[in-house]
């Protein structure tokens, strides 16, 4: 058998799909938070508990209206994105004019409400939903065992992605958006509802959240807090990113994936700071990450 | 005649005057928002509440009070609660104390004050062992129980080599490296370990690892919201389905509820508690869950039992005051719905029955929560270690 630094190549192989897959829920929370801050100036530190609120509202979909997995992906996020619309339009875009700290305090303190209030209703184990009939099973690939849910995850994920990615930097209301931010006074002087832009964006970057949420509802345990243990991180992924840049969030939050799947296998106990390692590093050698642009 | 009536009066006094500021203050301190927020949390806070309600809310004429706090899982944190209640809050004992690394802090700081603490929440045998305390007693469970239980049952059935999953904390070595005693006495083998930061979400890296290790047991030495996930994502990677068991070491009724039966059948697991066992316990379970909203587990039932323990000490001393309280816990047999023909071992743990467990299929679940078939009664000395081997120093 081959091996690398001391461990067979394939299990080697299984960890790097392990990592991809990780990076997967990565690269779509923090798409979501690049496309916030990017646009709104906000840091949501509430997209945690909008990844949890969208977990939350496909069980309850599923065990209240016998919505099943399929339809609760298209759902839960519009769901999601809806009640961030309003939270947006009655509270959160009274801050924009303050200095963006408040914008930060805000969502921090309704992520601590929305976590509490599931919490008090649902305890800290949560719930299990199970995976759609047609994802169970899993697929021998020679070097590992393959859940086909979790294949699912990654090609889903890269999807959504894509389409993020193309709706912003290629399409005209990806142009209005990116010039709204720009120069919102000018863009507003064109006739165009800056307004409406921007609690679009927000609904869009929660939508997002909440997709995610669905994604990961089969795999980890519905749990008021499965948010918050994966928000710092993805802030972390932001950050490695370059704050505010979409292409960078994707690819860093699938590589750092990779990266923390890597150190499980050759220094376990360090996985949940290797991260955060790296983030140091970056801030250091490139204080805008790796796809910001040098102020 | 003056100096006679004198001394009555101050031989008078001191019924109430034993009592410390007047009050006898509890203190629940735990996990209320994190991993172990269903193993303890605030269900414990009410079963405190419920004991001292059964108690009559008084002891020794004076008023029962009781206070709670979350410690997050932080040894410091905890550490400055306890010491604010000790200091300016007037509290007289602490309980709970989930977490071992909190447990090992607050009975290590209450030394210091001189003031008793209880631990229903805490796993690792080290409260009653090399950090032992006049003045720490270890209530509900510990590792060495955990590990004589599942780990000795699962060995006798052929599961004789094993890979560990462990949380990178006191409490996990502690629960690894007893059941690997347990395993290698009984002529098994530790092929493997992997330690896991405290709360994963994500296993599958360390599952797949142990999986490519052949071991016939995975040995899950975490608890909470970490061992939900475990067992959640080990069905996934097609592990039980290829052979290989599971064994949750540390896994109360709380946790089965929330994983759901359908993904929880047929684990093997040791409580020292479980409310569908006998008439009383179901009573107390019913009582319990007309509170709460969920059936007690251990901890729960063990914080009941260990509340009302201390206000029978503090009635029997005629006293709040925590030598002659610590001297009752240690000379009292410990008998109610928790404990039967319970004693407590110089090193200040309670040595009782436990109970090993198999998780039933959904089909044989007659009423929710009704999860466990009872497997066997392992008796307290065996359960639990012998006080003279439990390497406390103050065990002559």
């Amino acid at each position: 058998m081959t091996m690398i630094f001391g461990v067979p190549l394939q299990a080697l192989m299984g960890q790097l799909l392990v990592g991809l897959i990780n990076g997967s829920f990565y690269a779509l929370l923090s798409l979501g938070l690049a496309i916030i801050f990017g646009l709104l100036r906000v840091i949501n530190f509430a997209h945690g508990a909008q990844y949890m609120l969208g977990a939350f509202a496909a069980l309850l979909l599923l065990t209240v209206g016998g919505v099943n997995y399929w339809f609760a992906l298209i759902l839960a996020p519009l769901i999601v994105g809806l009640f961030a619309a309003v939270i947006e339009r009655t509270m959160l875009s009274r801050l924009y004019k303050l200095d963006p700290l408040y914008g930060l305090l805000f969502t921090f303190g309704l992520a601590l409400a929305i976590e509490g209030t599931f919490r008090y209703f649902y305890g800290a184990s949560g719930k299990p939903y199970a995976p759609p009939p047609q994802l169970t099973g899993a697929v021998n690939l020679g070097f590992m065992f393959l859940p086909v849910y979790r294949g699912w995850v990654v090609i889903a994920s890269l999807a959504v992605c894509i389409a993020s990615w193309v709706l912003i930097e290629k399409t005209k209301l990806g142009a209005y958006l990116r010039a709204a931010t720009e120069n919102p006074v000018l863009v507003q002087a064109f006739g165009v509802n800056v307004p409406l832009l921007l609690t679009l964006t927000y609904a869009l970057g929660a939508g997002l959240a909440a997709f995610a949420g669905v994604l990961a509802a089969p795999v980890y345990q519905v749990s008021p807090l499965m948010g918050s243990n994966l928000i710092i991180i993805v802030f972390a992924v932001v950050v490695v990113g370059g704050m505010g840049s979409i292409l960078g969030a994707i690819v860093t939050g699938y590589l750092l994936g990779v990266v923390e799947g890597l150190t499980k296998v050759f220094y376990p106990e360090a996985s949940n700071i290797v991260i955060f390692v790296i983030m140091a590093i970056v801030l250091i050698l490139r204080p805008a990450g790796l796809f910001g642009k040098e102020a | 005649m003056h100096k006679i009536l004198l001394t009555t009066a101050v031989m008078a006094v001191p019924a109430m005057a034993e009592v410390s500021d007047g009050k006898v203050k509890i203190g629940i301190l735990n996990d209320q928002s994190g991993v172990y927020a269903d193993f303890g949390g605030k269900n414990s806070v009410e079963a405190a509440k419920m004991a001292i309600e059964d108690f009559g809310g008084k002891v020794l004429d004076a008023p029962i009070e009781l206070v709670s706090a979350d410690h997050q899982n932080k040894p410091d944190i905890a550490s400055n609660i306890a010491r604010q209640w000790y200091d300016t809050d007037q509290v007289d004992t602490i309980m709970d104390l989930t977490t071992s690394s909190v447990g090992l802090a607050v009975q290590a700081l209450s030394l210091d004050k001189k003031k008793i603490t209880i631990n229903t929440g805490a796993a690792t045998t080290d409260l009653t062992g090399k950090a032992c305390t006049p003045y720490g007693f270890h209530w509900a469970y510990d590792t060495h129980m955990l590990a004589v239980g599942t780990g000795g049952a699962l060995v006798k059935e052929g599961g004789d080599s094993w890979f560990f999953l462990t949380a990178d904390y006191a409490f996990g070595y502690s629960l690894e490296e007893q059941t690997s005693n347990v395993v290698k006495e009984h002529g098994g083998t530790v092929v493997g370990t992997v330690r896991h930061p405290l709360a994963t979400t994500d296993f599958s890296s360390f599952l797949l690892q142990a999986q490519s290790s052949g071991a016939k047991v995975i040995g899950l030495a975490n608890a909470g919201l970490d061992t939900q996930n475990a067992i959640k994502q080990a069905a996934e990677f097609g592990i039980t389905a290829g052979g290989q068991k599971l064994a949750a070491l540390l896994f109360s009724i709380a946790e089965v509820h929330g994983l759901g039966v359908e993904a929880a059948q047929g684990l093997t697991l040791t409580e020292s508690f479980y409310w569908n066992r006998n008439p009383e316990s179901a009573a107390f379970g019913k009582r319990f869950f007309e509170r709460t909203g969920a059936m007690p587990n251990m901890v729960h039932a063990g914080t009941y039992s260990a509340v009302t323990q201390y206000l029978k000490a503090v009635q029997a001393a005629g006293t709040d005051e925590t030598e002659a309280v610590a001297k009752k816990l240690h000379e009292m047999p410990v008998d109610d719905v928790f404990a039967q023909g319970g004693k407590v071992g110089p090193n200040g743990r309670l040595i009782k029955d436990a109970y090993l467990m198999e998780v039933k299929a959904p089909a044989d679940v007659k009423e929710d929560w009704d999860y466990y078939k009872v497997l066997a009664t392992i008796p307290g000395d065996q359960a639990f270690l012998d006080p003279a081997k439990s390497g406390c120093p103050l065990v002559k």
